[in-house]
């Protein structure tokens, strides 16, 4: 006898997800790959709110994804902008050489 | 319902680990490029699982907005920055700081799937239903809330988005 | 017209604001400067002559009891309640009439005096801040406000001594005034509060109503204190010594701060609070004692005194002992009178002395003037109507003033024969030395250098005519207040009753054999009385022209007998012409040991306990931060990986 998917698959994939891209976030030295770890993050996040969403029977989740879009699209236009600027000002955009922030 | 329940595991399996597989490449691969691919691959594959969720309006909104036109962007960045010699000169090197992220990340998901497999989804019982949803249509519900009980939220993403617009054109103007 | 009082001290205040602020800012011309600094002053004087008409108006019963006039709320905490009001009656009239009427013609005079200074904006706002606080001294209708203006004109009085502060001497000697009046601020801000606590309110017209509430050593410790403010601001024995040192102040501001007006806000204040101090015998007392007492030492210092505005100085030292004198044996309006004529006569004179050193370039030493009076004639005619009024010369107004201090400090309930004596001494005394400078100064042969000789003028209109003015009023300010005795009516006394209570009547007290017998027929100002009266007036009379005469035959007939007599009497005379080292006594005793308290603070305290724990807790501070700035690489991973490390401390305490 099969079941429908149980709410906990989706909340293991997006956890995983979640995982690597962090993981891409620490170890990745590429700004961009950074950057897109990111959104990955943000992604898996908006997974597990649907989840939440559908098995409750509500849709807030489904909302705050919508409001999380919203702000990986403003993110992802200043992010990439700041790349541009960075690269255009220091010829790279490795993290590791760009530590300007610094005592 | 058993065929297509059946259907739905199978999709759900090949969806979830093609979307695992995807996110594995986007951080492995030496050419960005390729890493964006593999992410619009991921965001594809978590559209399919948003569309097992019954959430069609969403799905559509992660192609368009993610697949579509972030990663569109990303593209077309990395290609302004050309990034050939990257490649060569990646390698990758153990230091301390990645190993000790590498292993709290490992504990990051660990403790979430402990709090996964021990709590079922927590929070109140809402009133939409799947057949509310498929009766009213998804869109609708989700304007409806969108311009009454999420006005303000709504508002301030708007504005999120002009300031975001504006930084981007002053970050990338030249400068004189 | 009443209603508009508060009209009178914003002039200056205006004036001040518009010389301080824009004349400063803007570098007006002298000419706008002048202008608006003296109609500020005019105005405020024309406005304290219509008041007093209005004043004057109301039957004599009315005046004392007009509504103050209050503007708004000044201080509302608690039980305290003050109000920034003005008082209307005819004390606080009479002495902003004198305030502002002396302060415009010496405004005036500044103008000619002060030309060729640099500082002439600086002074003339300085100097209307002056008149703004000394005329909210005089209006102000509780202890409060009134010792704003007492704390504002101590402002003033410090920064128009220090007024040329590049040099060292007017610097110390502003310093020396503010600190000082400090002490004698201390006094009275004491009296204050222990008004306050036993009455709960400082409004005059409510304390000296419910006044008679205080038990009686309230009432003397009240009393005793304010008189320590008044013997600061008013430069009594002890706290006279920075006088003398103000001198170095340009000469109008001597004669206006420190001679016309300032100075007598003391005796102002005792007359203002005659309610209490009627009230504490013991208080009385002891002002009747020390205003002699000062009357008379600081007349024996004046006598030897070479610097012609330091004899003027220790001048009004020893005429507001009379005033004291007079307050203290109840003479209340008896020395408010001589306060005006005072505030006449010495601002005239210390003007002429002005003039002198104009037509001097400056000099001040009177060995080196002589035969001043044919250059510079107006100067000496209003100096020698001057002169005749403060040696109590009968037609001048500092007769009729000054005699009836010491009639009534001979007659009153409170005096006593030894305080006439004194008094009468100290007039001698007066008598002497003012002629004395007069001789030396205008007749005789000119001592001056060659150099200076030539430059010898008469000053210009402008300053002359300040000194025509304050000549007349000298000569006719005291016949307001003509005693009965020489069948006059006196129109100030009368017109202070309401408020003071008029003089004490002519009782001989009980010590006194000579006046019981006087008075033992009936009392009161019958024919006895009379005579005695009469009697004393040609006794004091006679003692001033002894000193007139002695002052004529050692500095014009016979000029050299002076340095025999210092010659003879060295020892006494060394001690008197250093004014009898209480300067230096003060240094080694007070200031001394202040100082090394001060210091010892400072190096131990401050720099020993202060600095240092300050130094440690920044220390500790600095030494943290040094350790922590290494978490700040500046590489964005780390930054991540604490993110990280975060989420998973929350996440533990999430999931536990």
């Amino acid at each position: 006898m099969l079941f429908s998917v149980p709410p906990m698959y989706y909340l293991i994939v997006s956890a995983l997800i979640f995982a690597i891209g962090a993981v891409g976030v620490l170890i990745r030295r590429n700004a961009i790959i950074i950057f897109m770890c990111i959104e990955m993050m943000l992604s898996a996040v908006n997974l597990s709110l649907i989840t939440a969403s559908h098995y409750l029977n509500s849709l807030d989740g489904v909302l705050m994804v919508f409001f999380v879009m919203t702000v990986a699209a403003a993110e992802a236009a200043v992010g990439l902008a700041i790349f541009v600027l960075l690269y255009r000002g220091r010829r790279t955009i490795k993290v590791d050489e760009i530590n300007l922030l610094k005592w | 319902m058993i065929p297509g329940t059946l259907f739905y595991w199978i999709a759900f399996i090949f969806t979830a680990l093609t979307a695992i597989f995807a996110a594995v490449m986007v951080i492995t691969r030496r050419n960005p490029i390729h890493s964006a691919m593999f992410l619009i691959l991921n965001f594809l594959c978590i559209a399919v699982l948003y569309l097992l969720l019954n959430s069609q309006f969403i799905a559509i909104i992660q192609v368009m907005v993610y697949a579509g036109a972030i990663m569109m962007l990303v593209i077309f960045v990395i290609m302004l920055l050309s990034v050939e010699e990257e490649k060569r000169t990646y390698k990758i090197r153990l230091s301390p700081a990645k190993v000790i992220g590498v292993l709290l990340v490992v504990i990051l998901f660990a403790q979430l799937i402990y709090g996964v497999a021990q709590k079922v989804v927590p929070g109140e019982w809402g009133e939409f239903t799947p057949e509310r949803i498929a009766q009213i249509g998804e869109i609708k519900a989700v304007g409806g809330l969108l311009f009454t009980r999420y006005l303000f939220p709504f508002e301030v993403a708007s504005i999120l988005l002009l300031v975001g617009i504006i930084g981007a054109v002053i970050l990338s103007k030249k400068e004189r | 017209m009443i209603e508009y009082v508060w009209l009178i001290p914003l002039f200056p205040a205006m004036g001040f604001l518009f010389n301080g602020l824009i004349g400063r800012w803007c570098n007006l011309d002298k000419k706008t400067v002048s202008w608006v600094a003296c109609s500020a002053l005019g105005l405020s004087f024309l406005f304290s002559i219509l008041v007093f008409f209005s004043l004057l108006r109301l039957p004599p019963d009315a005046r004392a009891a007009v509504p103050d006039k209050v503007l708004f709320d000044w201080i509302v905490s608690g039980d305290l309640k003050t109000v920034i009001g003005y008082k209307v009656d005819p004390l606080s009239i009479v002495m902003a009439l004198v305030v502002s009427g002396v302060s415009f013609f010496i405004h005036i005079y500044s103008v000619g005096y002060m030309h060729d200074d640099t500082g002439f904006t600086r002074y003339f706002a300085y100097l209307n801040l002056f008149v703004f606080m000394m005329l909210t001294l005089v209006l102000a209708n509780n202890f409060l406000f009134m010792f704003v203006g007492w704390e504002g004109v101590g402002l003033c009085s410090y920064l128009l001594i220090g007024f040329w502060f590049e040099r060292d001497a007017p610097a110390n000697a502003g310093k020396k005034a503010f600190v000082v009046n400090r002490v004698g601020d201390f006094g009275f801000m004491l009296g204050m509060f222990l008004i306050f606590t036993h009455l709960g309110t400082l409004e005059f017209n409510q304390v000296f109503a419910k006044a008679h509430i205080l038990d009686p050593l309230t009432v003397t410790m009240i009393t005793l204190l304010l008189f320590v403010g008044a013997t600061g601001k008013s430069a009594q024995i002890p706290l006279y010594v920075w006088l003398p040192d103000a001198m170095e102040g340009p000469t109008p501001v001597s004669s206006l701060i420190h001679a016309a007006t300032m100075v007598t806000s003391g005796v102002y204040m005792i007359a203002r609070c005659h309610v209490l101090y009627s009230m504490a015998p013991i208080s009385m007392v002891v002002v009747a004692i020390f205003g002699a007492a000062t009357a008379i030492y600081a007349a024996s210092m004046g006598l030897l005194q070479f610097d012609i505005k330091r004899v003027l100085a220790y001048s009004t030292i020893s005429q507001l002992g009379y005033m004291f004198l007079a307050v203290g044996v109840g003479a209340f309006s008896a020395g408010i009178f001589h306060l005006m004529t005072h505030a006449f006569f010495k601002g005239l004179l210390f003007l002429g002395a002005g003039s002198v050193m104009h037509a001097l370039s400056g000099e001040l030493d009177m060995r080196k003037m002589g035969g001043l009076w044919r250059k510079t004639p107006i100067t000496f005619l209003t100096f020698l109507m001057a002169t005749l009024a403060i040696a109590g010369i009968p037609g001048f107004s500092g007769f009729f003033s000054k005699d009836e201090i010491l009639w009534q400090s001979f007659s009153s309930p409170h005096g006593h024969l030894l305080l006439w004596l004194v008094g009468a001494a100290a007039a001698g005394m007066t008598a002497f030395y003012m002629f004395r400078l007069t001789f030396v100064t205008f007749l005789g042969k000119c001592r001056a250098s060659e150099k200076v000789k030539k430059h010898i003028h008469e000053s210009p209109p402008i300053m002359t005519v300040p000194l025509i003015i304050l000549a007349v009023l000298s000569v006719i300010g005291g016949y307001v207040g003509i005693p009965h005795v020489l069948g006059g009516r006196n129109y100030f006394h009368e017109f202070l009753a309401p408020v003071l209570g008029g003089l004490p009547e002519g009782v001989g007290h009980a010590s006194f054999s000579l006046v019981k017998l006087a008075h033992a027929g009936g009392g009161g100002m019958d024919g006895s009385g009379a005579n005695l009266e009469l009697v004393l007036m040609v006794v004091s009379v006679i003692i001033a022209l002894i000193g007139i005469s002695i002052a004529f035959y050692l500095y014009i007939l016979k000029p050299d007998v002076p340095k025999k007599l210092a010659k003879r009497f060295k020892a006494l005379y060394t001690l008197v012409f250093n004014k009898y080292y209480v300067d230096e006594i003060y240094e080694a005793s007070f200031i001394d040991s202040a100082k090394k308290i001060g210091t010892f603070l400072w190096r131990e305290f401050d720099d020993g306990v202060v600095d240092r724990t300050v130094n440690l807790v920044a220390g500790l501070m600095l030494w943290c931060g040094k350790i922590l700035r290494k978490i700040q690489t500046g590489r964005v991973q780390g930054y991540a990986l604490g993110i990280v490390l975060g989420a998973v401390v929350v996440i533990i305490f999430l999931i536990k």
